[in-house]
């Protein structure tokens, strides 16, 4: 049974600087929130496919998130996994901005 | 272009494996061939002394390719096959089933393999050691509850095994010849901590302990130390290092110095010829000298610039030394090297762990050590790692300063 997607509220929109990584736990579920360059926000599973370690503690840098313990690498603003040992990709999740919030739908 | 254009790669772990998706990436089209003796898809050995020792239910291999992506690359995968010779005049490999497969560029990425004790182990004694998955499946299946195990070596290997057996219920001594664990890689303040998380955890740890034979008593197996002292176990794991696999490069006539003899190209002494990850020796312009390294990291990525430089890039190998070990729920990362005579530098990171720089004389970082919860360790040893590489001369008040971000030193 899969449960409805809801909107939820993971931080004040301006509490991430460009190129910065917020973690979200819900529902016993973990995401990453990255704010892009341009100012557009993305979200994605929290957890490398590769080890479950939070991609939350990794660097993101032009683009792309690293994991921190194996380097493994993603797009963030698609979930694709971009270098080994990450070879599956994870999923991305809707983000929108309400009243200063960035709301996920997970 | 020659008229053997395949590249065949010898040994289908993580640096063979990582160079035949390479060659990929890079636009390689014509044949791959990647010759393995195991018979299981390519697989990490990282996880062998942990999650397959410690899950719940045991883990399968895990995988760094499925098939389909091996079968979608038209990627050659020959399992189950052992390379028994290589003639060069001839460009060719020779398997064991005595079929034969020409090269354009050969790739030896022939891994080790648990170094010997090198001592009297009686027939009939339970003794192991641990490099591949079936290794692992079997260790697993010894050492429960009330087990009672026998350590020899306080490497990283030794170690993971005693936390992975504690975990399962077993109990673990640990024998070190030398006057301390990890003295091989790890600085003595981290070696410390270790030491004291295992201790914590139940493990005994006895240094300046060498062992000097096996015997058999009453049907479990007897470590005898040189001091004449006696420990019965049921079971004895041994994890004194590993030997790089050279035979098949030295019988070919290719240089061999501590592992297979590379040039910063990762090329051998014949140009047609390269090798990867842990059976290789190569020099580092960093250290100044001739490294070989037995780790992870290491393996894939030169996998990756051995792939490069065989279909005709130029590109010299300069990453740096990375290493990482699981203890327990806390983890170890280590980037870059020590010779010998740094002067070490601790930072405190409260609860969460504990970083050691070693910096060289006139302020330069030449190494960084962390243990602790990854979170904490994993971004600083990441920063660390830009300012070794960018010979970043540092203050160590700086570096030993928790409030200063390291990120503000590059
Ligand atoms: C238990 C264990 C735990 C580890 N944990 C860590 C860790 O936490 N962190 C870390 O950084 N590193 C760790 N390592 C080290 C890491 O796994 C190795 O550095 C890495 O596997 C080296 O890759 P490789 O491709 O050079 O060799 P291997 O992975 O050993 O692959 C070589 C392959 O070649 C095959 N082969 C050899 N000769 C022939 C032949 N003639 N014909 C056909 N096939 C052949 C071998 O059977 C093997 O399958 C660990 C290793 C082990 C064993």
């Amino acid at each position: 049974m899969t449960k409805q997607a809801e909107w939820v509220a993971a931080c004040a929109a301006d509490a991430l600087r460009p190129e910065e990584v917020r973690r979200l736990d819900h529902g016993g579920r973990t995401f990453v929130i990255v704010r892009s360059p341009e100012g557009d926000y993305f979200a994605m599973d929290g957890h490398c496919s590769h080890e479950k370690v939070h991609l939350a503690d990794g660097i993101v840098d032009g683009g792309i998130i690293e994991c921190p313990k194996h380097f493994g690498t993603f797009d963030y603003r698609t979930g694709e996994s971009r270098a080994l040992p990450a070879c599956v990709d994870l999923q991305s999740y809707e983000v929108k901005i309400e009243n200063g919030i960035v709301m996920v739908k997970v | 272009m020659s008229t053997h254009s395949t590249i065949a790669i010898v040994g289908a772990g993580e640096a063979g494996t990582a160079a035949a998706l390479a060659l990929r990436e890079r636009g390689w089209e014509e044949s791959v061939v990647l010759i393995g003796n195991e018979s299981s898809l390519p697989y990490e050995r990282p996880p062998l002394s942990k999650a397959v020792l410690v899950d719940e239910t045991r883990p399968g291999p895990k995988t760094i390719v499925t098939s389909e992506r091996l079968s979608e690359l038209k990627i050659d995968y020959r399992h189950g096959c052992e390379v028994v010779s290589i003639d060069r005049t001839a460009s060719m490999v020779i398997l064991s089933n005595g079929a034969k497969i020409g090269y354009h560029r050969l790739l030896l990425a022939t891994g080790a393999r648990p170094r010997d004790l090198n001592v009297p182990i009686a027939e009939g004694s339970r003794v192991a050691t641990l490099r591949s998955y079936e290794d692992a499946t079997r260790l697993r299946e010894l050492i429960g509850q009330g087990c009672e195990m026998a350590v020899i070596g306080g490497g990283f290997i030794g170690l993971e095994v005693a936390a992975s057996s504690i975990l399962r219920g077993a109990s673990v001594i640990v024998f070190e010849a030398g006057s301390r664990i990890l003295s091989r890689a790890v600085p003595v303040g981290i070696a410390e901590l270790i030491r004291a998380k295992h201790e914590r955890s139940g493990v005994r740890i006895e240094t300046t302990a060498v062992v000097e034979r096996i015997e058999l008593c009453e049907g479990r197996s007897c470590v005898v130390l040189a001091g004449g002292q006696r420990h019965l176990a049921d079971l004895v794991i041994v994890g004194v290092g590993a030997t790089p696999n050279v035979e098949l490069a030295q019988a070919a006539g290719l240089a061999v110095d501590n592992g297979i003899a590379l040039d910063e190209m990762l090329a051998t002494s014949d140009p047609r010829v390269f090798a990867a990850g842990d059976c290789c020796s190569f020099p580092h312009r960093l250290y100044g000298k001739r490294i070989r390294l037995e780790a992870w990291r290491n393996a894939q990525r030169q996998g990756v610039i051995a792939a490069a430089n065989m279909v005709g890039e130029d590109r010299p190998y300069d990453d740096l030394p990375w290493f990482w070990s699981d203890q327990y729920d806390e983890t170890l990362q280590m980037v870059g090297l020590c010779c010998g005579g740094e002067i070490p530098v601790v930072r405190s990171l409260g609860p969460r762990g504990q970083l050691l720089f070693s910096l060289v004389d006139g302020g330069r970082l030449v190494a960084a050590c962390g243990f602790g919860s990854l979170g904490a360790v994993a971004k600083e040893i990441r920063v660390a790692e830009t300012i070794i590489r960018r010979e970043l001369k540092v203050e160590a008040e700086a570096l030993a300063n928790p409030a200063l971000n390291l990120k503000q030193l590059l």
